[in-house]
């Protein structure tokens, strides 16, 4: 029997920690990307930045959403088919997950935007119709 | 007006709180008073718990009041109040930030203390004096100790809404507006109930824990103690239970992306005490049948206590970044300080303590009901220790080597998807396993009765075309433990047909006698159905994105949907667009179904919130997200449509469960009274 619990927790101990190498996503800005080593073709990551404002390309027909993340040191094209991009407002923060694949491109398996934490009541003269309007044609 | 009325009963319910504690370590502690005094101070302990819960009623209604009366003058509800926000969301929105959340779970705290003192009431008074010297007799001592841990606690928080999580601060001058609350809070219905269930859970760790702490220092822990924390600790599972369905539920509903569990982190802090308090359930049976383990319950009491302060600390210090991370300021350090004070004061005790708590029994057959329970008590330990490992670790990482990473849920779903089936199917052996000794034949025989139904699921989900191992073994799993279940539930109706009872009346009394273990398999069936639900949505679910012109239509599944119109209308607190498709299932009309993006105005982040349209059955859901629409001329919407096999069921086990755990503790009035003991 004590051989048994030790197999177990041997076996769960081998999956906590052989499992954890495989499935790291590393983190980065595009700065990061565009300076580092290039990674292996495939490898999964995250890449945070904001996405540049007019770069918002959505091809409804295709369902294809292309845009720029920059963090104000460098630029990377991003396609994916995968957001909501009504949710998309130019200068906010998102994540994306997915591969920087051929032809300098990052191809997005999904994307996380980031919801701000705490809430500031909006400027004066905000008007949220207005707001509501350009949300609408952005997308 | 109403932030000064807060703020004193805050004081109030501290002051309650000191008194509780002084009083009720007297009581417990003292060995040269007289008895007379040290039952006035046991009593005193108790009293307090009551006036503290009533000070923190008085300030939680302050807070509710001020924020239905829109009263901007109070700090928090300039934070997270607006005119514009409906009746029953600004009720709600006591528990959608910080500090509110804090008070919340303070009143919840100072209630669950108290319903505790009611329920010792008679402890002690009336009894005659034992006249015994050295403190209060033994048996008095468990009652006084109990509220006074649960006062300690109440203390760092009711403390916390004193100084930095006060949420009774003056705005002045008062705006005449807010922003209201965080726009995922206000989307749906559901986070009027799936909040508070997850805080009655956390919060009502603090009872076993207080047990275990009381249990330690009186160097005793007795039978009746055991089952008296047990309960409360099965009340804090179901609570917790019921919040972790809820939560998978409130996002699905909510979020979007089709599913109800994604191991994010905050998700994960909910897991963590219920993995080890549902361990705990399990264990706790060692000891009271064979006196084993009782260092190893009172440290799963305290670990899932301390798990639910850390998963508190967690999602609400902002250190790991999650979209569930709203909040952000100086409560983390001060939880951490908190944690780790508990933390080593516990094991202490238990150093203090150990010589006292060894065990009598051991275990004599390598196949029983004790190694059953072992290997149980392994797994869910482990899977706690690996999902705390992958949830901690990128904080790790980041402290070492500077990188920023993230584990992302294939690793969570590797290791807890091996686990989980083993798991299910000790959940399957276990109840045919004796006490003590080795498998008879009548076990055997049960287990391969159970191991070939569970055979013929497997084949029959082959042959609907479920190819991977996992989902296989799961629905094998699932068949051998309804089956060992059934035969369970079946055996023992006969044994008391045969005393004379009709079928009903026995299976009623099955629960009304033995609730716990009974429950407890109504419970597993709940996890099964889970299990099942997730196998089959996992294997089944289809999932297409199209962009529609009016007219048109796009087949998912066996459903179809066609969109009809866009539309927009504005509600007092947002602007609403919404698609609307009808939908087909097999040729026949199932009805409208109307994805939207909701707009909150008096969001400073102004971001579109997509609700998705669900329509649920039995078999299957159709779950529409809409992606983006034509803001020009109206024209075609693009639409996420996926189909969600077995969800229902998936929430049906979580009713399962709770129902169970019910059954567990409701004390049935024609169930054989207990003498009332400890007088």
């Amino acid at each position: 029997m004590l051989a048994g619990l030790v197999a177990a927790g041997g076996a769960i101990w081998l999956l906590a920690f052989g499992g954890l190498n495989q499935n790291m996503v590393f983190f980065m800005t595009p700065s990061e990307l565009q300076a580092g080593e290039p990674l292996p073709p495939g490898t999964s990551m995250r890449l945070g930045g904001r996405v540049k404002p007019g770069s918002v390309q959505w091809d409804a027909a295709q369902t294809r959403l292309r845009f720029v993340l920059t963090d104000e040191g460098a630029e990377i094209s991003v396609a994916g088919s995968v957001a909501p991009p009504a949710m998309f407002r130019e200068g906010m923060g998102v994540v994306v997950e997915g591969t920087y694949g051929p032809g300098q491109v990052f191809q997005a398996d999904g994307i996380m935007i980031k919801h701000s934490n705490e809430y500031a009541p909006p400027g004066d003269g905000v008007d949220p119709s207005q707001t509501y309007r350009s949300l609408l044609e952005s997308s | 007006m109403l932030g000064t009325l807060g703020y004193a009963s805050l004081v109030a319910a501290f002051l309650g709180a000191a008194i509780g504690c002084w009083c009720g370590l007297k009581a417990g502690l003292d060995r040269t008073s007289g008895e007379r005094v040290l039952r006035v101070c046991a009593l005193a302990a108790r009293r307090a718990a009551f006036f503290t819960f009533g000070a923190m009623s008085a300030a939680m209604l302050a807070m509710e009041a001020a924020l239905l009366s829109h009263d901007f003058s109070v700090e928090y509800v300039s934070r997270v109040g607006s005119l514009e926000t409906p009746a029953y969301y600004t009720a709600i929105s006591l528990w959608s930030s910080l500090d509110g959340s804090i008070l919340f779970w303070a009143w919840i705290l100072s209630g669950f203390v108290a319903l505790f003192a009611y329920s010792r009431r008679r402890d002690g008074t009336g009894s005659p004096l034992s006249g015994e010297r050295g403190g209060l007799p033994h048996e008095l001592r468990n009652t006084p100790l109990v509220v006074a841990s649960c006062c300690i606690v109440g203390l760092f928080f009711y403390g916390l809404l004193l100084g930095p999580a006060n949420p009774f601060g003056i705005v002045d001058p008062p705006p005449t507006n807010g922003p209201g609350p965080n726009p995922l809070l206000q989307n749906h219905p559901l986070m009027g109930l799936h909040p508070p269930m997850l805080y009655f859970g956390f919060v009502g760790m603090t009872v076993p824990f207080a047990f275990a702490v009381a249990g330690l220092i009186r160097g005793n822990v007795e039978t009746r103690w055991l089952r008296e924390s047990r309960r409360w600790m099965i009340a804090a599972w179901a609570f917790l239970t019921m919040g972790i369905i809820g939560g998978g539920w409130w996002s699905y509903e909510v979020l979007g992306w089709g599913g109800a569990w994604a191991w994010d982190p905050v998700e994960n802090a909910s897991l963590l005490p219920w993995l080890t308090a549902t361990a705990f359930l399990h264990s706790s049976m060692v000891q009271e049948k064979r006196g084993m383990l009782k260092t190893w319950n009172l440290s799963l009491m305290i670990g899932t206590f301390l798990l639910t302060l850390f998963g508190t600390f967690l999602t609400r210090s902002g250190v790991l970044d999650s979209v569930h991370s709203f909040t952000e300021g100086v409560i983390g350090p001060i939880f951490l300080a908190f944690i780790a004070l508990l933390s080593l004061a516990s094991l202490a005790l238990i150093g203090w303590r150990s010589d006292r708590l060894h065990a009598p029994g051991r275990i004599e057959g390598a196949v029983s009901r004790e190694t059953a329970f072992l290997f149980n008590n392994l797994l869910l330990v482990g899977l706690t220790f690996t999902v705390l490992l992958g949830t901690m670790w990128p904080l790790v990482v980041e402290a070492t080597s500077g990188d920023r990473i993230s584990v992302g849920a294939p690793y969570f779903n590797q290791v807890s998807s091996p686990v989980g089936l083993a798991l299910l199917f000790l959940m399957g052996i276990g109840p045919v396993l004796p006490w003590r000794r080795g498998a008879g034949a009548a076990a055997r025989g049960a287990l391969s009765r159970a191991g070939a139904a569970g055979a013929v699921v497997a084949a029959a989900a082959l042959a609907l075309g479920m190819r991977e191992v996992i989902p296989v073994l799961t629905l094998l799993a699932a068949g051998f433990v309804i089956c060992t279940i059934v035969e369970e539930f079946v055996r023992a109706i006969k044994a008391r047909s045969l005393a004379g009872r009709s079928t009903v009346a026995a299976f009623l009394e099955l629960f009304a006698r033995s609730g716990r273990r009974y429950g407890g398999y109504v419970v597993h069936m709940g996890v099964v159905v889970i299990a099942l639900a997730i196998s089959v949505s996992w294997t089944w679910k289809t999932e297409r994105e199209q962009t529609l012109f009016k007219g048109q239509r796009l087949a998912v599944g066996e459903y179809e949907i066609e969109f009809v119109e866009l539309w927009t209308r504005e509600e007092p607190h947002r602007f609403v667009v919404g698609a609307s498709f009808d939908a087909y299932r097999g040729g026949s009309l199932l009805g409208r179904q109307d994805p939207r993006l909701n707009l909150y105005v008096r969001d400073p982040s102004q971001q579109l919130i997509a609700t998705p349209a669900v329509a649920s059955s039995l078999s299957s859901d159709l779950y529409l997200t809409l992606m983006a629409v034509d803001a020009d001329n109206l024209e075609h919407a693009t639409v996420k449509a996926i189909v969600n096999p077995g969800m229902a069921w998936l929430w049906a086990g979580g009713g399962i469960m709770g129902v169970g755990a019910l059954l567990a503790i409701v004390p049935w009035g024609f169930r054989r009274r207990r003498a009332v003991p400890l007088e």
